[in-house]
């Protein structure tokens, strides 16, 4: 079935097919159509799951975490500050391993306030052990969210999917919307590995020593370091199980195929531009301008971006002459964390470093200013030309 | 509703011996036979606090119920969510009830503990006050009481008055409100038998004597909670649908209209020393004030 609907009604329309339990959510712009819709869903009898309007989204997120500590398939949406007010749970919900599910409709977070589109928010989160997907339309979202809950399930680890606020929350596209009847065989019930049950009492989550230390059986159990690598290692094998999530799902629904970065005319490019979300999806447009201009320049889409899918941005970069990463987000002090981390893929996966690209990082859109094509297209004329703009954040107006 | 005696209390235990807690700890008391009222069918709460340290570190645990540690700012958000993940799964008929100090309830989780009230979900919410910040090393808290000397309160003591939460949770309209004391567990255990057959958020506040906090002998741990309780600076009360009545020995005291001088209490521990008669006065005053609205309460 295809509908025309909103960014926020697809991922809420993937969280009804996933057949979330528990919803908890706190109303912020530009998430709240998301979860009205939600409530709206279960309120009408379409929904079988618990709607909690909890009063920050540090309970939103703590409900979530207890609800699937307790055995139930949890989601929750933010943006902005609601989810750096988060911030605590969202450590919390990595370091518990806890398939929660989290869709975030980003926007720029304060100060000053601004309700506008950046990235700023879930790039803040992206050392808290969470799987990172980008969106970049509304069919991505909608089939995203619902390949979230079976990689977080998987890998028992948080998954957050991200889309822009405004430019696909807001906006209304035609999508197809998978069949439920087909859901079953692609995402089975929630089996947690461990649920909060008092005919098998457990101690969750409880003071950890930096020590291993031995149990009441005499085994050695874990220490506080052991069980974080751990996480570590299972966030790195994450890559592959965010693959073969996305084969099955193309087995099932027939879409897919770019679950960690998406090219688009970059087989024979000698420059290529790197980003996140829907921008990359306008950059097509800049490329088509550029290539009939001579120019032989691709544009590569991050879907992953928490596990960083580097050994593919490096096969996917590897023969370009020069990179260009914009970016909607910094690393406030440096440069775009995205940048840092595509030159770290690229020196540890390029067999000679002397045939590295060039790396240049661009900032674009930040608190919703306007990305117009034209002034994307004359900044990497620029960088065409050997000299990006100085500032490199287009279109700032000091 | 009969009230439980010793011979009655059940004699299954769920907190094993040889915990974490401190030598004479009023929460080692409360909690074991706080959860011989809950009963086997629980699941526990529990925000970073001395209940943290006295169920054990990793992995080996003193509770025999199963138990959610939480972020500092959520125990009742975690509540709630466990709740709603037991009815999403059709185990409602187990318990959910948080365990939270007085800075987990009074200060940082307020706000959480306020919205579960609001929405009306259906747990316990116990709140063990040892009046600071204890397991830190004794800093103020909200629940602090004027006068008394804390390691960031340390020549002038606290200042300020403490905060009734219990007042707080009545003004939620919420079914049960109750106070209670370590000294007087089984007070306690027949307020949680009762408060687990209402419904909406249900909230007792304990008062939790703290040798090393407060400032006295491990053994005098009863005696102080006592001390609390027959002086009126302390008092036992449930608010049940709306209607008031001490319990216990608080109503005893005000059957008899007796009560021991204040500065009984206030003088058995070292917390307190740095007061002048006046602010005794002062206190005492203050708690002759809050008997003169006093009527009723069981038995009466």
């Amino acid at each position: 079935m295809h509908v025309i609907e909103t960014g926020n009604v697809a991922a809420a329309l993937g969280v009804r097919l996933a057949g979330a339990q528990v919803v908890a959510a706190y109303p912020i712009t530009p998430q709240t159509p998301l979860t009205e819709k939600l409530s709206e869903l279960i309120e009408a009898g379409e929904m079988d799951a618990r709607y909690v309007p909890v009063e920050s989204e540090h309970s939103a997120l703590a409900v979530c975490i207890a609800a699937s500590s307790a055995g139930a398939r949890a989601f929750t949406a933010t943006s902005a500050n609601g989810l750096l007010y988060m911030h605590e749970q969202v450590h919390w919900a990595a370091g518990a391993r806890l398939p929660i599910v989290m869709c975030v409709a980003n926007r720029a977070v304060g100060a000053p306030w601004n309700i506008w589109n950046d990235h700023q928010d879930s790039i803040s989160q992206r050392d808290t052990g969470w799987i990172q997907i980008y969106s970049c339309d509304h069919q991505q979202i909608i089939d995203d969210t619902l390949k979230a809950f079976r990689v977080a399930e998987a890998t028992s680890i948080p998954v957050m999917v991200c889309y822009d606020g405004y430019l696909l929350s807001h906006t209304y596209m035609p999508f197809a919307v998978p069949e439920q009847e087909k859901v079953a065989e692609f995402l089975p019930p929630f089996q947690p590995a461990y649920a909060l049950d008092p005919s098998s009492p457990a101690n969750l989550n409880t003071v950890t020593l930096p020590e291993v230390r031995l149990d009441v059986h005499g085994e050695l159990a874990h220490g506080y370091m052991e069980i974080r690598y751990l996480l570590q290692e299972d966030l790195r094998n994450a890559v592959q199980v965010v693959e073969e999530t996305d084969a099955a799902y193309q087995e099932v629904f027939g879409r897919g195929g770019v679950p960690l970065v998406e090219p688009y005319r970059c087989d024979d490019a000698e420059y290529i531009v790197v980003g996140l979300g829907s921008l990359t999806y306008q950059l097509r447009d800049v490329v088509e301008t550029l290539r009939a201009e001579g120019h032989r320049i691709g544009v590569l889409g991050v879907r992953l971006y928490r596990p960083v899918p580097d050994a593919a941005i490096a096969a996917a970069l590897q023969g370009a002459h020069g990179v260009f990463v914009m970016e909607k987000a910094l690393s406030y002090g440096y440069e775009g964390a995205l940048c840092s981390d595509l030159k770290s893929a690229l020196y540890d996966h390029l067999p000679d470093k002397s045939e590295a690209p060039f790396v240049k990082g661009l900032i674009a859109g930040i608190g919703g200013r306007e990305i117009r094509t034209a002034d994307l297209a004359d900044a990497l004329r620029s960088g065409l030309a050997g000299s990006i703009p100085d500032p490199n954040w287009i279109a700032i107006q000091l | 509703m009969t009230r439980t005696t010793i011979l009655s209390l059940p004699t299954e235990e769920y907190v094993h011996p040889g915990n974490r807690a401190c030598t004479g700890c009023g929460l080692g008391i409360a909690y074991r036979i706080g959860t011989k009222a809950l009963g086997p069918d629980t699941i526990v709460i529990v925000p970073p606090s001395c209940l943290t340290v006295l169920q054990g570190l990793f992995p080996v645990a003193s509770t025999k119920l199963p138990s959610l540690n939480t972020t500092f700012a959520c125990t009742a958000a975690a509540a709630t969510g466990v709740l709603e993940a037991l009815k999403a799964q059709g185990r409602e008929h187990t318990k959910v009830v948080a365990w939270a100090g007085d800075g987990g309830t009074a200060d940082i989780g307020i706000q959480s503990l306020s919205g579960a009230a609001e929405r009306g979900d259906d747990f316990l919410f116990m709140c063990y006050d040892n009046e600071g910040y204890m397991n830190t090393g004794v800093q103020r808290s909200g629940t602090t009481p004027q006068g008394a000397i804390t390691a960031n309160t340390p020549f002038k003591g606290k200042l300020q008055q403490k905060k009734d939460v219990a007042a707080i949770m009545i003004a939620h309209g919420i079914d049960y409100v109750a106070t209670a004391s370590a000294a007087y567990p089984l007070d306690l255990y027949d307020k949680i038998r009762k408060a687990i057959t209402l419904k909406g958020v249900k909230y007792i506040h304990i008062h939790t004597p703290c040798p090393p906090g407060w400032g006295y002998e491990a053994r005098y741990t009863v005696k102080i909670g006592e001390l609390a309780v027959e002086t009126g600076y302390w008092d036992l009360y449930e608010v049940e649908l709306g209607e008031f009545r001490l319990t216990g020995a608080s109503a005893k005291a005000l059957k008899k209209g007796t009560r021991k001088p204040v500065n009984e209490y206030l003088q058995a521990q070292s917390r307190f020393r740095i007061m002048s008669p006046e602010q005794a006065a002062d206190v005492q005053a203050r708690v002759d004030a809050k008997w003169s609205t006093y009527s009723g309460g069981e038995g009466c």
